[in-house]
């Protein structure tokens, strides 16, 4: 009966080909350590924003006069709701802290460099449409920092010349932040962006699954058909897709139930983490809801300081850092558009920093430090000292990718071992 | 319109400059513990008594606040509603925004969600400094909120204080750096008995900020012993899976 249904699903619609291909019997390398957990985890992050997303809309009023009231009706009146919105504002959170991660192992192991450019950039794409939609999203609770946060970046685009006041215009669909600005903001955070997200996660594991994923080591397990002898390929069954244009090295495991039971571990201490922020800590001390938004948006009354989200400050930091406002737009858009250059900034053929140069470990390690510091300084009020430290740490931030592409093309590297290990 | 608004953004980051200086006055630390329901209930009271007058908590209703703190209907209707309002209804007043804005300077603020906004250290130190400042149209001032619009609603039972002020010279500049209030006239309560009306008044405004807070930690404390138990499990079916792969 059972085998009977399946097979009639499967005559019509290839429901366990495309299961086998991209889950049980796809060829993952076996040396995938901790930082390969995070794809994973934004992919339950995702549906997580987007389940809880859809009960939070059911309540949320999205006008200038109900918003705030309606959150905190969400809040108060709404059965649990209090625990689907704080799920979804430490998702946001969540969200970004995973994706930097999940983008700091793609630097360390090469993971962008031939054949992952499309891959690379998918991400990039990704990213950028998270960006925007976590910064729609600021807007709809409609507190002092969501309305102040949205003036100020929304004024940026004002910096672009000839157009740039029309431009803005245009976004806010009004001369202020208004309702009119909250509303397409609504519509742009529930459907559309969601939309692109989802297309564009899709695309990307695509692309994942058609050039193989790296791994620590950086080196291929796919070989050339008939260059490996029968025992030294895997003794896993492995999709006929894969095993029919390659021979499939002894290094693998298939992803389910290998690599989704090692992400499940990871996934089960992520949650933890959630867990505490969610019940025990939701405002995480003002980084993940910051205490101005208690107070509903006010057009007439500046907020003393106004700080975007943590995820955002490395580029704010980076945009107050350059006294011309223009040029500082440019650089903060530079410093994103730099990471999706990476692949072709990064002319080393060696993938893993495991086998590159000490030059190149010193320069990605003064990296992520940097970002870290950069989304500090942008949390921080801009006085002499923090804009001093700012222009430092951008001018490092470029400079990685400086002297990343002077080093790269001839850069000493450690002989690649033949296999990930015996 | 437009204009201003520009000048308004341009304006922003000179302010959070300005913000960087001034005076600020030290905070005390304000006892907050959801679980001690009749320090909550007497917080309520306080609040409906000498607050809601003027300031609302229009998204908190009476009947949470019954329900939450053990407090019966009756009781509620009896002693906290003092117009005709409903039990289920939020905890608003009669008071008109606009013409409250003309009496005070601006309309009294919304405190639902105030120890959000500012912290419980903040409003409990501010609702005890209040000082005698003649210059001031209710005759006082406050040392964390300096020439703020709100009488001293709580002088009856607090009394009255001075203000001493204290300077220090900063690059040359006699800058502020302390206010020294005490005690001029009494009030019906004793200072320690104030201090524990401002705790209970305090921790009743933190349970309405977050009203959650009540079950949140048992809910957050269950939800993490069972991530403990399905990690081990997890783990250990991981690690059985994982055992020949070398």
């Amino acid at each position: 009966m059972w085998k009977n249904l399946l097979d009639w699903i499967e005559y019509r619609i290839p429901m366990m080909r495309v299961a086998n291909m991209h889950a049980l019997q796809y060829p993952a390398p076996k040396n995938m350590n901790f930082w390969y957990v995070f794809g994973f985890i934004a992919t339950v992050v995702l549906v997580n924003q987007i389940v809880t997303g859809i009960w939070l809309t059911m309540n949320y009023v999205p006008s200038a006069e109900g918003a705030f009231a309606s959150v905190e009706y969400i809040m108060r009146d709404v059965d649990y709701g209090w625990i689907l919105r704080y799920m979804h504002s430490t998702g946001a959170s969540a969200f970004f802290v995973v994706v930097y991660l999940h983008m700091f192992r793609g630097m360390m192991y090469g993971s962008y460099q031939k054949p992952r450019e499309l891959l690379w950039l998918f991400g990039m794409f990704i990213y950028l449409a998270l960006m925007a939609e976590a910064f729609m999203g600021y807007l709809l609770p409609w507190g002092q920092m969501s309305y102040w946060g949205a003036q100020v970046i929304i004024s940026l685009f004002g910096a672009i010349p000839v157009i740039g006041d029309d431009l803005t215009l245009w976004i806010r669909g009004d001369y202020v932040i208004s309702g009119a600005t909250l509303n397409r903001f609504f519509a742009l955070h529930v459907i559309a962006l969601p939309l692109v997200i989802v297309i564009l996660v899709f695309l990307h594991i695509v692309a994942l699954h058609e050039v193989g994923s790296n791994n620590p080591q950086g080196i291929n397990i796919k070989h050339p058909k008939g260059s490996l002898k029968e025992e030294e390929k895997t003794k896993y069954q492995i999709h006929e897709y894969y095993t029919d244009k390659y021979d499939i090295i002894d290094d693998v495991v298939p992803f389910f139930p290998h690599i989704v039971l090692k992400d499940l571990v990871a996934f089960t201490v992520f949650c933890a983490a959630c867990a505490y922020v969610i019940f025990f800590n939701p405002e995480m001390g003002g980084l993940f809801i910051e205490p101005p938004n208690f107070e509903p948006a006010n057009p007439l009354k500046t907020p003393e300081h106004i700080a975007p989200v943590w995820y955002f400050t490395p580029f704010y930091a980076i945009l107050r850092a350059v006294p011309d406002k223009l040029l500082g737009v440019i650089a903060m858009f530079g410093a994103i558009a730099m990471l999706a250059a990476l692949p072709w900034v990064d002319r080393c053929k060696v993938r893993s920093i495991k086998y590159r140069s000490g030059l190149h470990k010193l320069n990605l390690t003064v990296f992520a430090i940097v970002f870290v510091l950069l989304g500090w300084l942008g949390l921080k009020p801009a006085t002499p000292t923090f804009t001093l430290m700012s222009q430092i740490s951008t001018l490092l931030y470029f400079g990685f990718f400086g002297f990343l592409w002077l080093y790269s093309k001839n850069e000493k590297t450690k002989p690649l071992p033949a296999r990930i290990s015996k | 319109m437009k204009k201003l608004l520009i000048a308004l953004v341009a304006l922003i980051p000179s302010l959070a400059i300005a913000a960087g200086g001034g005076y600020s006055h030290p905070l005390e630390k304000a006892k907050i513990d959801l679980e001690d329901k009749a320090s909550l209930q007497r917080g309520a009271a306080l609040f409906t008594n000498y607050c809601l007058g003027c300031h609302q908590m229009q998204f908190h209703r009476y009947n949470r606040s019954a329900q939450d703190l053990g407090i019966p209907e009756e009781l509620v209707k009896e002693n906290l509603i003092f117009g005709d309002q409903k039990v289920g209804e939020q905890m608003t007043n009669a008071m008109p925004a606009k013409e409250s804005a003309k009496w005070f300077g601006k309309q009294p603020p919304d405190l639902t969600l105030i120890a959000r906004l500012r912290s419980p250290d903040w409003i409990y130190t501010y609702l005890k400094s209040f000082y005698i400042d003649e210059s001031k149209t209710f005759g006082v001032n406050n040392a964390v909120f300096k020439d703020v619009g709100m009488p001293h609603v709580l002088e009856p039972l607090q009394g009255t204080q001075t203000a001493e002020f204290v300077y220090t010279e900063v690059h040359g500049e006699k800058t502020l750096s302390g206010i020294k209030l005490t005690q001029k006239t009494e009030g019906s309560m004793t200072p320690e008995e104030f201090d524990q009306a401002m705790h209970d008044l305090v921790n009743f405004l933190e349970y309405v900020g977050e009203p959650s807070k009540l079950e949140s930690h048992k809910i957050g404390t269950w939800v993490l012993v069972f991530l403990a138990v399905f990690f081990v499990f997890i783990y250990l079916l991981k690690k059985e899976y994982w055992r020949d792969v070398h």
